[in-house]
């Protein structure tokens, strides 16, 4: 457990305009255009006026999600964040109530959870430098 | 490919029922936007009806690329406009055309009228009717936006619509709001939903939509992904906004000041992009799908007067059009007074344009006694004064008199009452923006269809062609060649900002990604058609251009492309009407 793996991350949420290209690029590396895939979430934080909030997930290094998962669709990773394993998933919504910051995506056909695959697809989006993509080190 | 778009919601206010209607020969033909809203308010809108009956329909559209590529971000509004008595079209942004195809609609159609104030909540393919009864009257379009933002699920999918009172009182240029800081601004929807009991109407969705070739659709995504967050024009848009128009307006004499006495203010630089971002700007925010990120919010602190250390700061969104109408047309530079204005005009829910041109007309008015302060119950109007302005606008909404009962109807409707037609700075109806450019943009404005700025960018033509000697005729031409294409990218619906990006092979390309197998001649011809269309209802509905009347103001103020001529510009229109409306 620990180290570093790729992981994404919110450097200045007072600089997001709101655009949600990141949501739409998400969703796009899916296969899926529009937003009904999408693991990223920006919304104000109470009207526009006020800023946006930025929902990545963080890639625990523990991460609640899996802990919380019963039947281990949701595995950590070795070096943070979790694997989905959809075959082993009931739909339960456990996850989602584990993470507090609302980075657990719901599919509402399939009844199950969109877990981030941390590919840093939605930082090549972003136009302003809000969220960052870092890489994971290289082994030895 | 279009099963998604092709779905039309019809909503009845009057009986509260809803249902869904697949037209895929309609999308097909028509793409979507303003194409499909045209068609559909020929049918939906019986002849001669009076805007404010339950019978007048609101239209929104959206198009086959809206959700898909970047700055595909504007929702279409048509119905029959209570401001000019015609074809009424306006176009938002914020999250409005996102969140309507992503409920799975291409268009949504609002009929009737409700026996009580309600907003309507659509998540999905399900219509809610809601009380909207403890909204009504409200001071505030703020405050009824976060009532409906707390009462709604699904932050960040769904856009919010509503009005102010100013809509409410059939004021008829009242504009809907959207995510607090964009506007159906123009012709009057506002008084639509108005008149139909309708305070709000929220939506929401996150479908996904189909991609013909994925491989395609990425290419050509990234393609215009990159051209809007690199082109040195949508730089522009990004780092100032519109507003940095201000100084090269003024710089050329096209900047309309004091009721376009003059076109040119002395004060400009204090009213300029460059100055409201250096001391002023607080925030920028986007549309939803464009990286840009025009839109403008100032910082706006002020004290309380009657305590210490008590202030309240408010988020104002300025572009070029409202400062244009708020500053220089009404020869103010104060900054408190133009922010609280703006607040007022927001929160009041009208349009910043026809507002600031008639409280122009009106100040010149009273200045020559045509009206006096019994007209303005008690208030003297002049240049700058913005005490005045905003109780003046506080007063358009409520209308305790006739004389702000026919300001509360625009300027020329005023000044048909009152004299002053000379003066009054309205053409076809629809009050001018802020362009003294030449005679282009004044023509542009009379043979629109929309009879605004942005039918056909007047303005545009006449600064591309400072200098140049082009006739009446080929004037008309290019104005008519340049709306005919901008009604393909309002049926697509792509923002007017990205129209350089958005060029014929790049559309072609875009509509191919998702589906439409159309080529460049087709574009042409579907723009052409929407065009037609559209002059078809408005002479349906009693459009001619031999009850024009234009101010003589424009003829006696120098432009940058010299004296605006009236024969020049009668030439121009009976041109245009011999070959475009056959007459």
């Amino acid at each position: 457990m620990g180290g570093k793996g790729p992981r994404l991350e919110v450097v200045d949420s007072e600089r997001c305009v709101g655009c949600q290209s990141c949501m739409f690029a998400c969703a796009r590396l899916w296969g899926r255009n529009g937003l009904s895939e999408t693991r990223i979430g920006v919304t104000s934080i109470g009207g526009m006026e006020r800023g946006f909030k930025v929902i990545v997930c963080r890639s625990c290094e523990d991460p609640p999600c899996a802990r919380a998962c019963p039947t281990e669709a949701l595995l950590p990773r070795k070096k943070r964040g979790v694997k989905f394993n959809s075959s082993e998933c009931i739909g339960c919504r456990q996850c989602q109530d584990a993470c507090i910051i609302g980075a657990v995506f719901w599919n509402g056909e399939k009844e199950k959870p969109m877990i981030c695959k941390y590919c840093g697809y939605c930082a090549d989006f972003c136009p302003h430098g809000v969220i960052k993509f870092e890489k994971p080190e290289k082994e030895g | 490919m279009i099963e998604d778009l092709s779905n039309i919601l019809h909503i009845d206010l009057s009986e509260k029922q809803f249902y869904q209607e697949r037209r895929e020969n309609l999308f097909k033909s028509r793409l979507g936007g303003t194409g499909v809203a045209t068609k559909l308010l020929s049918e939906e809108c019986p002849k001669g009806i009076d805007p404010t009956s339950p019978e007048n329909p609101i239209i929104f559209s959206v198009g086959p690329l809206t959700g898909s590529f970047p700055l595909s971000s504007k929702t279409v509004a048509m119905f029959k406009s209570p401001h000019t008595g015609n074809l009424g079209e306006s176009h938002c942004g914020g999250r409005s055309a996102t969140s309507i195809r992503l409920s799975g609609h291409g268009a949504v159609v609002i009929k009737g009228s409700s026996e009580i104030p309600i907003y309507l909540a659509i998540h999905d393919d399900k219509v809610h009717f809601r009380d909207a009864s403890s909204l009504w009257g409200m001071d505030s379009s703020y405050t009824v936006g976060r009532i409906i933002r707390e009462n709604e699920p699904r932050s960040g999918l769904r856009s919010i619509m509503r009005i102010g009172k100013a809509g409410e009182k059939g004021v008829t240029y009242a504009g809907v709001v959207t995510e607090t800081y964009r506007h159906f601004g123009r012709l009057g929807l506002g008084a639509v939903f108005g008149s139909k009991n309708l305070k709000g109407l929220v939506i929401s969705g996150k479908s996904s939509l189909p991609v013909a070739n994925e491989k395609k659709y990425r290419d050509i995504y990234e393609e215009i992904y990159d051209k809007a967050v690199s082109s040195p024009a949508m730089k522009k848009y990004h780092d100032l906004g519109t507003s940095k128009n201000v100084l090269p307006l003024n710089e050329m004499g096209a900047l309309p000041t004091k009721n376009l006495n003059e076109a040119k203010f002395t004060e400009a630089e204090e009213i300029s992009g460059e100055y409201f971002a250096d001391e002023f700007l607080g925030r920028r925010l986007a549309c939803s799908h464009c990286p840009v990120g025009c839109i403008h919010i100032a910082a706006f602190r002020e004290p309380y007067e009657d305590e210490q250390y008590f202030y309240k700061t408010s988020m104002v969104s300025y572009d070029y059009e409202p400062i244009y109408a708020l500053c220089p047309m009404l020869g103010g530079t104060n900054k408190k007074g133009f922010f609280r204005l703006l607040d007022k005009i927001e929160a009041l829910g009208m349009d910043a344009i026809s507002t600031g041109v008639s409280l122009a007309w009106a100040t010149e008015a009273q200045k020559k006694g045509l009206i006096t302060q019994d007209e303005t119950c008690g208030l003297e109007l002049d240049w700058g004064k913005y005490t005045s302005y905003r109780k003046a606008v506080e007063l358009i909404v409520e209308q305790p008199n006739n004389f702000y009962k026919y300001l509360a109807g625009g300027v020329e409707r005023a000044a048909t009452k009152y004299g002053g037609k000379e003066f009054a700075l309205s053409l076809g109806g629809n009050e001018m923006a802020g362009y003294h450019t030449g005679h282009a943009y004044y023509i542009g404005h009379l043979i629109g269809a929309r009879h605004g700025h942005l039918d056909n960018a007047g303005y545009s033509l006449d600064q591309d062609t400072l200098g140049e000697g082009l006739g009446p005729e080929e004037t008309v031409d290019r104005l008519v060649e340049e709306e005919q294409w901008r009604q393909v990218l309002s049926s697509l619906v792509v923002c007017f900002f990205a129209r350089g990006i958005y060029d014929q092979e790049v559309v072609t390309k875009a509509l191919n990604s998702v589906g439409f197998e159309l080529d460049e001649n087709d574009l042409d011809r579907v723009g052409r058609k929407i065009y037609k269309e559209k002059f078809n209802y408005k002479l349906r509905e009693g459009f001619s251009l031999e009850e024009k009347s234009v101010p003589n103001r424009i003829f006696n103020t120098p432009s940058p492309k010299g004296e605006i001529g009236e024969d020049y510009i009668d030439e121009a229109l009976e041109y245009f009407e011999k070959k475009i409306l056959g007459k």
